[in-house]
C-alpha cells in the first residue's frame, strides 16, 4: 500500500491546520431546486431547515426557470446528455454554434468560444494571445481564476491598484516597450460589488495602445440598460476586446463558460487554449438551456429591472437600520463586519433566523475586512427582502453593532 | 544600508498603499502575511528590486517570507551585492 499511515498522517495535519486557522469550509447540503427559498441540511445530518437563500449568484432567478428547464429537456431529448469527446475532435453541435452566435449578439462582440467553465476560460485565453515579449497589467483584485491564467502564461505581468486609473497609467507607461499590452480587470468585482470604471479604464488603453479583457460573471445579464454588462453601463461596447463570462450565475446557474470578443483573438483560442482543447464540451441540456436563457433576456428586460427594484430597496432597508453596507449599486452588498469572528457568529445566527448567508475574511478578502456577503437576486419578493433586513437588525441588535461605522466596530471588536 | 532601506520602503508605500488610507508602514511592517502585498502584486517589487539594483532573483528567493518586511528585503537584496 503505497498511502501509509504516515502518509495519511501528513494529510490530516494539512487539514488540522485549515482548522486551526479557521478557514475551513463546512459542508452545506440544499435539498431543493436553487431558488429564493431553500431546504438545506446544516450542519451535516441537521433536519433540514427552510431558508431564503442571499448567498447565491442566481441573480435573474433563472436557475429554476420553467423555460429553461423545457429547453434543456428539449435538449436532452434531442441531442443527448454528453458528447463524450473534446469540442475539435467530435464534440461540437450545431446547438453549440448556437449558443455562440446568440452570446456574439448580445454582448456585441464579433465571435464567442464556449468553454466547460469560466475558469477553464479565464485558464486559457491569456496563453493563447500573449508571448513573452507581451505584458498584462492587472488589477489587483481580479478573481482567482484570471490571477491563475496569468501565471499559466508566458507573458510578463504586473499589477495596479485596484480601480485606481492614475496607477494604471503610470504602468501602462512604463509597458511602452513591450510588444503588446492588454490590461485586465473584472466587470463587477465580486467581493465588494463595486464597478469598474470602464469608461475611464477604455480610454487609457485607446492612449496608450492597449487591449482590454473583462471577466464579465458577475455582470452578463443584469448590468447596463438591457443586462449586457458593464461595457453597456458605460456605453464602451465597442471598446472592449475580450470578454470572459460564465453561463453558472446570471446566465441560468448551470455551468459552462466563453471567451467573446475580436474574431482573431477567440480563433487563436479555438486552435490554442488547452482547457477548450483537453477539456469536454458543454453537455447539450445546458448548451440548450443557455440558449433559452439568452432569448429569455433579449426579449425582455424584466427581471434585471426587478432585480434592480430589490438591490435598491434592499440598500435603502439596511441603511435605515443602521447596518454598515459598502455603497454601491450592484446586488451584491458587502456588510461590513471587519472582525472575522463577529462575520462568522452573525451569518450563523442569520441562518437561526432563516436567512441564509455566509462570512467572508482575511485570505478571501483584506485582512481587517471581513463581511457577510447579501446577494441579491430577481427571484426574491419584497416580503423576502423586508424579513432579511429585519433579520440583520435583529442580530445587529445583538451584538450591538447598530448604528456603528468603521471605526467603532474596530473599536469594539478588533480587526 | 539605510538609503538602500529608505529607497524600498518609499517604493512599498507608492506602490501598495492608497493615498487616501492611513496605514502606517515602516522597515517591520510585515507586508505579506498582513496582506499589504499579495503573491500576485509582489511581482512588481520584485522587478522594481532587480531593475534597481541590477540583480536576478529567483523564484526560490522571491520567497513571501523574504519579502515580508522592508529589513528583509534588503537583507535578501545585499546578499546578491555581496
Amino acid at each position: 500500500m503505497a498511502y501509509s499511515d504516515k502518509t495519511r498522517q501528513a494529510f490530516v495535519d494539512d487539514i488540522g491546520e485549515i482548522k486551526k486557522k479557521g478557514i475551513f469550509k463546512e459542508k452545506r447540503f440544499i435539498c431543493s431546486p436553487q431558488g429564493a427559498a431553500i431546504s438545506v441540511e446544516y450542519p451535516e445530518g441537521s433536519p433540514r431547515q427552510e431558508v431564503l437563500n442571499f448567498c447565491a449568484n442566481n441573480y435573474l432567478g433563472l436557475s429554476s426557470h420553467a423555460d429553461v428547464i423545457k429547453a434543456a429537456h428539449e435538449g436532452l431529448d434531442s441531442r443527448g446528455y454528453g458528447m463524450s469527446s473534446v469540442r475539435f475532435i467530435c464534440g461540437t453541435q450545431d446547438i453549440h454554434r448556437e449558443l455562440q452566435d446568440k452570446m456574439s449578439g448580445f454582448l456585441g462582440m464579433e465571435d464567442t468560444l464556449l468553454f466547460p467553465s469560466c475558469m477553464d476560460a479565464n485558464a486559457g485565453v491569456f496563453e493563447a494571445i500573449l508571448e513573452p515579449e507581451d505584458v498584462i497589467i492587472a488589477d489587483r483584485l481580479i478573481h482567482a481564476s484570471l490571477v491563475d491564467g496569468i501565471r499559466l502564461c508566458s507573458a510578463q505581468y504586473d499589477t495596479f491598484k485596484h480601480m485606481n486609473m492614475k496607477h494604471l497609467e503610470k504602468k501602462l507607461e512604463l509597458h511602452q516597450d513591450k510588444r503588446h499590452r492588454l490590461i485586465v480587470t473584472d466587470g463587477v468585482f465580486s467581493m465588494d460589488g463595486d464597478l469598474c470604471p470602464l469608461d475611464e479604464l477604455c480610454e487609457l488603453a485607446e492612449k496608450y495602445d492597449a487591449m482590454v479583457l473583462v471577466d464579465e460573471s458577475h455582470a452578463s445579464g443584469f448590468i447596463g440598460r438591457t443586462g449586457r454588462g458593464t461595457h453597456e453601463h458605460f456605453d464602451v461596447m465597442d471598446k472592449v476586446d475580450i470578454i470572459t463570462t460564465t453561463f453558472g450565475k446570471a446566465l441560468g446557474g448551470a455551468s459552462g463558460g466563453c471567451v467573446s470578443g475580436r474574431k482573431e483573438l477567440v480563433e487563436l483560442c479555438r486552435q490554442k487554449a488547452r482547457p477548450y482543447l483537453f477539456s469536454n464540451s458543454m453537455a447539450p441540456p445546458i448548451v440548450a438551456g443557455s440558449i433559452k436563457v439568452i432569448e429569455v433576456l433579449s426579449k425582455t428586460t424584466e427581471r434585471r429591472d426587478k432585480l434592480e427594484v430589490n438591490t435598491q430597496r434592499f440598500r435603502e432597508g439596511m441603511t435605515s437600520a443602521g447596518l454598515n453596507i459598502r455603497p454601491g449599486v450592484t446586488p451584491i452588498v458587502p456588510v461590513m463586519l471587519y472582525n472575522a469572528k463577529l462575520a462568522n457568529d452573525m451569518a450563523r445566527d442569520m441562518y437561526d433566523e432563516g436567512i441564509y448567508v455566509i462570512g467572508f475574511f482575511f485570505p478571501v478578502v483584506a485582512a481587517g475586512a471581513a463581511r457577510i456577503r447579501v446577494q441579491l437576486s430577481a427571484a426574491h419578493e419584497i416580503e423576502h427582502i423586508d424579513k432579511c433586513v429585519a433579520a440583520f437588525a435583529k442580530v445587529g441588535e445583538k451584538y450591538g453593532i447598530i448604528g456603528m461605522d468603521k471605526k467603532a466596530i474596530i473599536d469594539k471588536y478588533g480587526m | 544600508m539605510d538609503e538602500m532601506k529608505d529607497a524600498v520602503l518609499e517604493y512599498v508605500i507608492d506602490e501598495y498603499v492608497d493615498e487616501d488610507d492611513d496605514m502606517d508602514v515602516g522597515f517591520d511592517t510585515a507586508l505579506i502575511s498582513s496582506g499589504i502585498v499579495d503573491s500576485f502584486s509582489m511581482v512588481s517589487l520584485k522587478v522594481f528590486l532587480e531593475k534597481k539594483y541590477n540583480i536576478t532573483l529567483s523564484d526560490g528567493e522571491a520567497t513571501p517570507e523574504a519579502f515580508d518586511t522592508v529589513t528583509s528585503i534588503v537583507e535578501l537584496v545585499n546578499k546578491h551585492l555581496g
